[in-house]
């Protein structure tokens, strides 16, 4: 643990000392660096935002020749703090943007960035301490379950029955199943179970064939992910029940997307939770410094309902999400 | 003969099991609760079946779970590439089988070769390429998911779902991979090789056992496994993603321990692990069936439940040795 602090001082000491560098460096009219940390591709809705950090790096890339970015993926959080440490000691970065892995850990080592006098960005998880950060960008975690749950309540029955597949265990996913849980009080609509489908195809599939047999009477199903939305509609159609219930997953996956442009009956609508919100943090950063306008301040993208009618806005077939 | 005790620990877990479910919920011994566990259970099953012949003969495998989603890829990327050549038919649906079950093979003899000629411990070679397998699968799929052909999907589904009345043809061949497994530990000559070399390998390799041969052909056998558990996973969702068999080396491995099976070899018993496999899908069912603890705090209940077999075993076991 000493050896740990220890090594993590020495590391913010060699930035601090490079810091002042950077500055001479910029006036010389030499390349801005930014860093981009994310979260690797583990599942589906990381898979897309992989995709447009590195599509929009790509895109930026060309049209700013002075600016360079520095992209690197952890699989944990001890992972993206060296990262992070990575880059502030090697790559001279001069601004940072981040998806936090979780909160905790990452809010010192972000801190540090900060002091060393960097542009911070972060991205969808904030940190655990206020005002560290220039620009935030987020989806808007008690929207998209208040959104789901407000489909819910205006087209449901009184006296109807659900049931909800949560994601991994985190505040995030509390923040959505209790707004869901607000938007459908005062209605006659009873959750007869919620349980852990951990954002993955297979957890959900599981879960949903146990609820099958659990309850004879299910009117609708709220997975709360395009992912495990899939797993659902597999488990329904083995036991051959397709017709009693629809199924409202959210991010909007392309294939989900597409069976609501298709008018799916099963799939009435989607809530978005856009995986391109990096591409949005990147391109505000990348404005701070190519433009003369301070970006900073936070930036919330809505959660919004995909239906039949404007699903196509929504529909990215080059995208792997 | 004396009845084996050391079977006898866990069977008594299952049992209790059971009668639990059936008690918290009459929903649970409905055929179509059965049957959705059983199949569930049949891809670890087939796994860990394979995974007894590797622990027995002292070894060890990280990888499967890995190994799994990437068979899953490459069968899927094999069906679509071969579609517009041949078809919607089931000789498409056979080549991706193919590719499944020849690349488990061949990536069972990578693990087997780096351990026994190039002479590497399991456990670091298998990490090793329990990295390889699940990076690969991810950059194939690009970070997101590699989907089958719909209209393959509908003609390949029924492996999955169909099979005979409520025995379902993962079921089947679950059954029928645990009867071989058992007939090949118990008697056959490579069976009585990888427990001798499990034991005691110096022993084995005086007795003129080829031992480099039979470990090397317990991680190929495992591998076949894998692929066999990935042509019956495929139609089940149509997919795969750098999420699919997370975690199934843990399970397939904590199946085999609770199953009796020493952990550092010599001792193997595939119908523990199979009694092992039914113990671990039936926690997840009941506890989904019934609204006993906070779903938070479902994993301490497997990890009791798994710690406890485990336990009674042993006692039942130093009572024996005495």
């Amino acid at each position: 643990m000493k050896r740990r602090s220890l090594m993590k001082s020495a590391a913010i000491v060699a930035v601090l000392g490079l810091a002042g560098g950077a500055a001479v460096a910029q006036q010389d009219g030499e390349k801005t660096i930014i860093g981009v940390s994310i979260p690797s591709a583990t599942h589906g809705f990381m898979g897309g935002l992989n995709w447009h950090a590195q599509d929009t790096i790509d895109r930026l890339g060309k049209v700013y020749p002075n600016l360079e970015f520095v992209l690197s993926t952890a699989g944990d959080a001890a992972k993206q703090v060296s990262d992070i440490e990575d880059m502030m000691a090697t790559r001279n970065i001069d601004a940072l943007i981040v998806l936090p892995f979780e909160s905790e850990p990452l809010t010192a080592p972000v801190a540090a960035v900060k002091k060393a006098g960097k542009f911070v960005t972060v991205v969808d998880r904030g940190l655990s301490q206020e005002g560290i950060e220039d620009l935030y960008v987020a989806g808007d975690n008690t929207a998209f379950g208040r959104v789901a749950g407000e489909y819910f309540k205006e087209n449901l029955q009184p006296g109807a029955k659900i049931v909800v597949l949560r994601g991994i265990p985190t505040t995030l996913d509390n923040e959505r199943v209790e707004a869901f849980q607000t938007a459908l009080e005062g209605s006659d609509i009873e959750i007869l179970d919620m349980q852990h489908g951990n954002w993955n195809r297979d957890d959900a599939f599981t879960v949903m064939q146990d609820y099958l047999s659990k309850y004879p009477q299910i009117d609708a199903v709220w997975a709360a992910d395009d992912d495990m939305a899939i797993g659902v509609m597999e488990a329904i159609a083995a036991a051959d029940r397709t017709d009693e219930m629809w199924v409202i997953g959210g991010a909007g996956m392309k294939e989900i997307v597409k069976r609501i442009m298709e008018g799916d009956p099963q799939l009435p609508v989607d809530v978005t939770y856009p995986p391109a919100l990096i591409s949005s943090a990147i391109e505000m950063t990348a404005l701070n410094f190519v433009s003369g306008a301070p970006m900073v301040g936070r930036f919330i993208i809505g959660s919004q309902l995909i239906t039949p009618e404007n699903a196509e806005q929504f529909y990215f077939p080059d995208s792997p999400f | 003969m004396k009845p084996d005790l050391h079977t006898l620990g866990p069977l008594i877990a299952l049992i209790a099991l059971v009668i639990l479910g059936a008690l918290l919920n009459p929903a649970f011994l409905a055929p179509a609760n059965i049957t959705n566990v059983l199949a569930r259970s049949a891809f670890i099953g087939m796994i860990a079946v394979g995974m007894t012949f590797v622990i027995t003969a002292g070894g060890l495998d990280l990888s499967v779970g890995s190994m799994a989603a990437f068979l899953a890829g490459i069968a899927i990327i094999a069906m679509n590439a071969a579609l517009p050549g041949l078809g919607e038919n089931w000789g498409t649906i056979i080549i991706g089988m193919g590719v499944a079950i020849l690349g488990g093979i061949a990536a069972g003899y990578l693990n087997g070769a780096l351990i026994t000629k190039a002479r590497i411990e399991p456990f670091i070679v298998t990490l090793g390429t329990m990295g390889i397998f699940r990076s690969l699968v991810t950059w194939l799929a690009d970070g997101g998911t590699l989907s089958l052909d719909y209209g393959l999907r509908t003609l390949y589904r029924p492996v999955y779902y169909g099979g005979i009345g409520w025995i379902t043809w993962p079921i089947i061949v679950f059954a029928l991979t645990a009867m071989a497994g058992e007939w090949m530990m118990r008697h056959s000559r490579f069976g009585r090789h990888v427990e001798a070399i499990g034991s005691n390998d110096r022993v084995a390799r005086y007795s003129a056992i080829d031992v480099n041969r039979a470990r090397l052909l317990t991680y190929m056998l495992l591998g076949l496994l894998v692929g066999l558990a990935t042509v019956l996973y495929v139609p089940r969702l149509g997919s795969a993603s750098g999420g699919t068999g997370v975690l199934w080396e843990l399970e397939a491995i904590a199946a085999v321990i609770i199953g009796g099976t020493a952990l550092k070899g010599g001792r193997g018993r595939v119908w523990g692990t199979v009694v092992g496999v039914l113990i671990l899908s039936l926690i997840d069912n009941i506890l989904n069936l019934a609204d006993l603890v906070s779903p938070y705090l479902n994993g301490a209940i497997q990890g009791i439940i798994i710690v406890l077999a485990v336990v009674l075993q042993r006692e039942k076991r130093t009572a024996d040795e005495r």
